[in-house]
Order: C-alpha cells, then structure tokens, then sequence
C-alpha cells in the first residue's frame, strides 16, 4: 500500500522515517512547550466534527418510528455502549455513557486513520506544501495524555460529586487500610500515598497503552514501506520486496483493524471501570 | 515527540466534544429508543389482549351458533307437533261428523220406515175396514167407528 519510490530522493531510511515520525508544528513561543502539532490538532477536530456532525444528525433524526440504516447503526453502537456501562456501573449517571461512546467512537476514528495508506496523505500534503504530516492522532502522545487527563478530572469530579467532598478526602487517608485509633494516624500517610500513585497511575497508563500501541502500528507500517524504499524498474530485488512487501501490509493492515477497534475499547472500558471505582464507597 | 501545548488543545477538544454528546446527542437518541421499546411493549400487550377478544369472540359465536341450532330444532318440532295435531284434530272432526251424518241418516231412514209402517198401517186398515164393509155390505159410519179404526191401526 505504501509506495515511496521518490521518498528515496531525500536520503535513505533514516531520513524517511525520521520524516514520517515529524509532526507539522507551529511554534507559538520560544522553548519545547509553547509548540502545536498542527497535523494532530486539525485531523483530531476534522474527526470530532464528523463525528459530532453524525450523531447529532442521528439524535436530531431520532423518533420512536421505525429507524433507518443511519439510525438503527447509530441506536445499536449507543445501546451496546450503554448496555455495557449498565453492566459495570450500577448508579445512575448522565456523563458515564456518553462519554463512554464519545472516548469508543473518537479513539477508533483517530485509530482508523493508521490504515490509510502511510504516505497518502503525508504525499498529497508535500503536494500542497506542507514539509510534514502525520495523520494518527492517537500515535502522538499529546493527544492521548489530553485525553487521559480530561478522563483523569472527570474520575476526580465524578468521585467528589457522588461521595460529597467529606467523604472523598476521608477516604484518601483511611482506604485501602481501615483502622481505628492510633493505627488510623499511623496509617494515614500510608494510604494517602497509596492513592496518589494510584491515580497518577491512572491517566499515565490510560495514555502510554493507547499511544504505544498506535505509535508501535505506525512504526511498522513505514518499516514495511520501507522494504521498497528507493526501488526502481531497472532493480531485480523491487520484484522480490514489491510482493513481499504487498503480503506484509495486507497481513498488518487486517491485524491492526483488531488492534485499533481493541484499543479504543480498553480506553472506553477502563475509563468506565474507574469512573465506576470513583463512585464506590470503601 | 514531546509533550507540548498540543496536550491542551487535544484535552479540551475532548472534552468539548464530550460535552457536545452528552447534551444534544445523548439524551435524544436514549429518549427515542426507550420510546420505542415502550411503543413495542404496548404493542405486544394490545396484540395479546386482541387475540384474547377474538377467542372470547369466536367461544361466544359458537354458543351462539349452539342455541340457535338448538332453538331451529325445537321450533322444527313444535310445528311437527302442531302438525300432527292438527291432523288428529281434523281426523276426529271427520270421525264425529261421520257419526253425526250416519246418526241423521239412520234417524231418518227410522222416521221413513216408522211413517211408511204407519203408511202401510193406515192402508192395511182401510182395506180392511173396505173389505169388512163389503163383507158385512153395510155402510160403516166412519165417524162412528173413528175410534174402533185408530185402535185396529195401533195394533197392526
């Protein structure tokens, strides 16, 4: 899927995949922070708006009739999204599932984008002048991280609004430890450390999972890109790799369509399972 | 690769965007699908209760269908009844009339041999008395014998 002949032109390996792994960046400020991945950012709200675009289309739509294709697609991913959050969270709660469809739907589609073809789109930016473009949001740890850490706030709010704030600081000293007297004091910094390695824990799996795997897909797409890097008619190994080369990504593209789909819905499970933790009482 | 303002932006959209479904996404599509599986529901019950009305309907027919076969059958057999009534009824008129005709009949045929007798009673006596006055060659006076005569009658 990936040809990239002339990609060649600007001087081996190193170079092409140090080439597709540079996001388009605008740096706003002087230093590493004030810096915005441009690519990133524009394919994310691209992706945001279509999905927006669509579903409330589809709730605009929606009535107690008989549902369309459209509808009945959007109604089954809603119900099955709901009907899992059902399972694990026994409250009653106006932000788990939605947010549950927004983070499965979101995370695949930024996902999906690791299967168009690795230089299509970097190509037809290079066309219209742009030096960089990487198109998977997902495969740039910004975005996960931002989405973790949203996901780690709401856990924080979700957990203050359904305990009262009373009971959401008690517990950071007297969970998991419960104790009474002397031993509660003693025991209090303990569990106060506890809890906070568990929630700083939190987003920087959340993130580093979703992002390793996306960034390790990438990676072995522009590898297998590679194996023709630099090919030409007048070569005879172009007609050994151009084949290879075809099987390898055909074999990855099919494995990564699960690893896409079953990343995104991680994101959404655990996302779920710790905003239901949240609302526990110890 | 770093960490940079990237973060922010990528964290907020996401968090618009979560905001955006959970108001005007959400809670249209639950509203509609949850008034769907009402609207179904009800239409399973008033299926159920249809069914029910039409067996009670159909139980109702047939019972119906029972009796009036039943009420044909009885109205069948008092007509017969009445029929073979009235066959009797005319059968004994005719009898009776019979008895009363072939009565008059027998009444009359008596009264005719009764006054032919008295007839033939009259008539024997007159020849007799004829012949007593041609024996006896004398005028009978008949107002003198009235009496003697009417006795003869009787007696014959």
């Amino acid at each position: 899927m990936a040809e990239s002949a002339e990609q060649a032109a600007g001087g081996g390996m190193t170079e092409y995949i140090h080439h597709h792994l540079h996001n388009l960046q605008w740096h706003v400020g002087s230093g590493v922070f004030p810096v915005i991945n441009i690519d990133t950012v524009a394919v994310t709200l691209l992706l945001m708006a279509v999905f927006l675009g669509a579903f409330i289309t589809a709730a605009r739509r929606a009535n107690a009739g008989v549902p369309g294709r459209f509808q009945a697609f959007v109604e089954m991913v809603v119900v099955g999204v709901d009907e899992l959050v059902r399972e694990t969270f026994h409250g009653s709660s106006k932000l788990i599932a939605p947010l549950s469809l927004t983070i499965f739907v979101l995370v695949f589609m930024m996902n999906f984008m690791d299967l168009v073809p690795v230089d299509l789109l970097p190509w037809l930016g290079r066309a219209s002048g742009l030096p960089y473009l990487r198109v998977v949001p997902t495969a740039d740890l910004n975005t996960t991280l931002g989405m973790a850490l949203t996901v780690f706030l709401l856990i924080q709010y979700f957990g203050l609004k359904h305990k009262g704030p009373r009971l959401f600081f008690k517990e950071m000293f007297t969970a998991p430890f419960h104790a009474h007297g002397f031993m509660a004091i003693v025991l209090a910094p303990i569990n106060l450390l506890l809890r906070l390695i568990e929630e700083a824990v939190r987003p920087v799996s959340l993130s580093l999972r979703l992002f390793g795997n996306m960034y390790a897909g990438e990676l072995i797409f522009i590898l297998i890109a590679v194996m023709s890097l630099g090919a030409g008619l007048a070569h005879g190994m172009t007609y050994v790799m151009g084949p290879i080369q075809g099987m390898a990504d055909f074999v990855w593209t099919v494995f990564h369509i699960l690893i896409i789909t079953l990343q995104a819905f991680i994101f959404m499970m655990l996302t779920v399972v710790y905003l239901s933790m949240a609302a526990e009482h110890h | 690769m770093n960490i940079n303002l990237t973060l922010i932006i990528q964290g907020l959209a996401f968090f618009a965007t979560v905001l955006l479904v959970m108001k005007y996404g959400w809670p249209p599509i639950m509203a509609a699908i949850e008034d769907r599986q009402k609207k179904i529901a009800e239409g399973l019950v008033a299926a159920e209760r249809a069914r029910a009305e039409l067996q009670d309907a159909d139980a109702r027919v047939a019972v119906e269908i029972r009796q009036a076969r039943q009420q044909a059958a009885e109205i069948i057999d008092r007509a017969q009844q009445q029929a073979n009534q009235m066959l009797d009824q005319a059968r004994e008129d005719t009898l009776a009339e019979l008895g009363r005709l072939k009565a008059a009949a027998q009444a009359d045929i008596a009264s005719m041999a009764q006054r032919a007798r008295e007839d033939l009673r009259d008539q024997v006596a007159k020849l007799a008395v004829q012949g007593a006055a041609k024996i006896l060659q004398r005028e009978i006076d008949p107002a003198a014998h009235r009496a003697l005569l009417d006795q003869l009658a009787t007696e014959i």
